[in-house]
């Protein structure tokens, strides 16, 4: 404490130079990676409005040629994308309901000390962060309740983050104090009453990095739609996006044999390859218009995890 | 002194009956807020825990999990003595090895260079752009990759074709395959996985950095002696974490990136126990796989925080 007084009272001092060389290094470097990190995504949002026969010659470099929306009429003519589009929305939406209907209630309880079951319950949850019967047996069990191909096999195996509940645990711990509670319960008010009435309208922001979390999971995830959702009708838009992006599948079967037909195809090709770009935008449209508010939330939430570990 | 007293007749005097009563009844809406959570994680996660004898048993669904035929240690063995045994461990372990090596300490040395830049606003930028990635879907990264390293349409060949390269066919070679899926792992995670480092050394004490300008200390020193040493009991941390999956690695990616070219080397265990269990429908076999790779990882971890624990005094539990 004392030595802070040491410090000379002229705010500018001059850097020596190994920190210029320093502070110049660190400059290129950091340059460089972002623009490593951003040329691909900006690439991809050019290529999506150019003209797909400069996409696929490779003119395409730092700004649209022929600026065009057809990629984004391409995505929006094809039923399947659309339909799980809505499928995704309505996984996404309800799944988070879920979540935080069991998250929320369970982090408060955990939070209070005075708590009895709380040892035990929080040693029944992080049981299964460490062991789990694994793909096959959680299929069984999700099968053997007859909800294969119900948006209910993707919502609540998992309905639960260990995790987000430890981060919204530690939220409650130090914004809603017990004192709070004794203090309302001497005016007759219930724990129910208290939890809904004063602690929820008071955790803003542990809601809205819940509702972050959760929806991000939900929006990006494949893995259980592959293993539960056979019916395509019920497909998710990961799913169709697979379909498309990975394996290549699109109603671009046929063979062309006369010239003007192969003219015909190769622009149908070409026009396929932008349409990707612009699924892709698509696809990410719901988590850019968020990413704003998803940034600083997740880092917040970040920080409160870390104080747990 | 009166809540002791209480406490001590509670511990010799109630039966256990009595005081999981007085308990219940105590915290009646505390236990109904935890019960929609403790049921449903009951359900899919406890249950499947239990489930997980059919890796003992010849599953089949008319008997069910109970009914059906009790083989013992059979399919271990069958596993064992697999072709499949050898490559999938070995390309799971190469494969996390080299995505733990180069994309752990990568998000180490970002967090630092970024908490010692000097321009605020552009500290800002890069930081915006570089969590961006993270957001992105597997599905959609993968199918990104197959754009840009497609043979014909992509990005990356027109660079070379336009250097007088011929063009290279990266998702049909092998020998890229890890290159590309451990590359583009950090192109996707560095920036959000520095987040965490930048929470620990947001509580490093600014009066460590003015004693050590008084000192005359250059920035790099300032870097290397006092920030570094503040975030490694983090860095252990997490590190001791990903020690404990390394033989998890994500099944999402690789399965996406997975083609008939490059199965030797992408077949990893987690994509080969979905091929068992749900394309050849073979779920006893299947689930003794994934119960050998848990084993295997908790056994990792355990031995990592045992060495850690000896060597820096650094451990989870």
């Amino acid at each position: 404490m004392a030595n802070v007084k040491t410090v000379p009272k002229k705010r500018k001092i001059k850097r020596c130079k190994q920190d210029v060389i320093y502070d110049t290094v660190l400059f290129i470097v950091l340059t460089l990676i972002l623009v490593i990190v951003a040329y691909p995504l900006w690439w991809v949002i050019i290529s999506s409005f150019s003209n797909p026969t400069e996409v696929s010659a490779g003119n395409v470099i730092w700004l649209p040629i022929g600026f065009n929306l057809k990629g984004y009429a391409e995505v929006f003519k094809d039923d399947m994308i659309v339909r799980s589009f809505l499928n995704s929305i309505l996984y996404t939406v309800c799944g988070v309901l879920v979540n935080l209907a069991v998250t929320l209630p369970t982090a408060y309880a955990l939070s209070r000390d005075k708590f009895s079951g709380k040892g035990i319950i929080t040693i029944f949850y992080v049981i299964t962060m460490f062991f789990s019967g694994g793909m096959i047996p959680t299929y069984l069990v999700v099968r053997d309740l007859h909800l294969l191909n119900t948006m209910w096999s993707l919502i609540l195996p998992g309905c639960l983050s260990v995790y987000n509940m430890i981060v919204a645990r530690t939220f409650f711990k130090s914004n809603i104090p017990e004192e709070l509670y004794e203090a309302a319960a001497i005016d007759g008010c219930s724990q129910g009453k208290f939890f809904f009435k004063i602690a929820l309208p008071l955790s803003g922001s542990i809601i809205a990095i819940l509702v972050l979390y959760y929806g991000v999971g939900h929006w990006n995830s494949y893995f259980s739609a592959l293993l539960y959702m056979t019916d395509q009708d019920t497909w998710p838009l990961q799913l169709v996006l697979r379909r498309i992006l990975i394996t290549n599948e699109t109603a671009l079967a046929q063979t062309a044999t006369t010239a003007a037909a192969r003219a015909a195809l190769q622009e149908q090709r070409q026009l396929t390859e932008v349409m990707k770009y612009s699924l892709i935008i698509i696809s990410s449209i719901p988590v850019l218009v968020l990413y704003p508010f998803i940034q600083k939330h997740f880092v917040k939430g970040v920080m409160i995890g870390s104080v747990k570990g | 002194m009166k809540a002791a007293v209480a406490k001590k007749v509670k511990i010799q005097k109630a039966p256990f009956k009595d005081r999981f009563m007085r308990a219940l009844r105590k915290d009646t809406s505390l236990y109904l807020f935890c019960l929609p959570g403790l049921v449903l994680t009951f359900i899919f996660s406890y249950i499947p825990m239990y489930g997980v004898q059919i890796a003992f048993r010849k599953y089949n669904a008319r008997d069910g999990i109970w009914g059906s035929e009790w083989v013992g240690l059979q399919y271990f063995e069958r596993f064992f003595n697999s072709p499949y045994f050898e490559s999938t461990i070995a390309n799971t372990l190469i494969l996390s090895l080299y995505s733990l090596i180069v994309s752990f300490p990568i998000p180490i040395i970002l967090a630092l260079m970024l908490n010692s830049f000097r321009h605020n606003r552009y500290k800002k930028v890069i930081q915006t752009i570089t969590y961006a990635p993270n957001f992105i879907s597997t599905v959609v990264m993968c199918g990104m990759l197959m754009l840009f390293l497609s043979p014909t349409v992509g990005i990356i060949n027109h660079v070379i074709e336009a250097f007088g390269g011929t063009a290279i066919n990266f998702m049909g070679n092998k020998n890229y395959w890890r290159h590309i899926y451990v590359w583009s792992g950090v192109w996707q995670g560095m920036g959000w996985n520095s987040v965490i480092y930048f929470a620990a050394l947001s509580g490093v004490d600014p009066s460590l950095h003015e004693a050590a300008k008084c000192d005359g200390a250059t920035k790099f020193q300032i870097v290397r002696h006092i920030d570094f040493p503040s975030i490694l009991p983090t860095a252990t941390i997490l590190l001791i974490m990903n020690c404990g999956s390394v033989l998890s690695v994500g099944f999402e990616k690789a399965y996406l990136l997975q083609n008939s070219l490059n199965t030797s080397v992408s077949e990893i265990i987690s994509t080969y126990v979905y091929k068992v269990g749900l394309i050849d429908n073979n779920m006893s076999y299947s689930t003794a796989i994934n119960m050998f790779n848990t084993v295997v990882n908790m056994v990792l971890l355990l031995l990592v925080n045992k060495i850690s624990d000896k060597l820096s005094g650094n451990s989870l539990f």
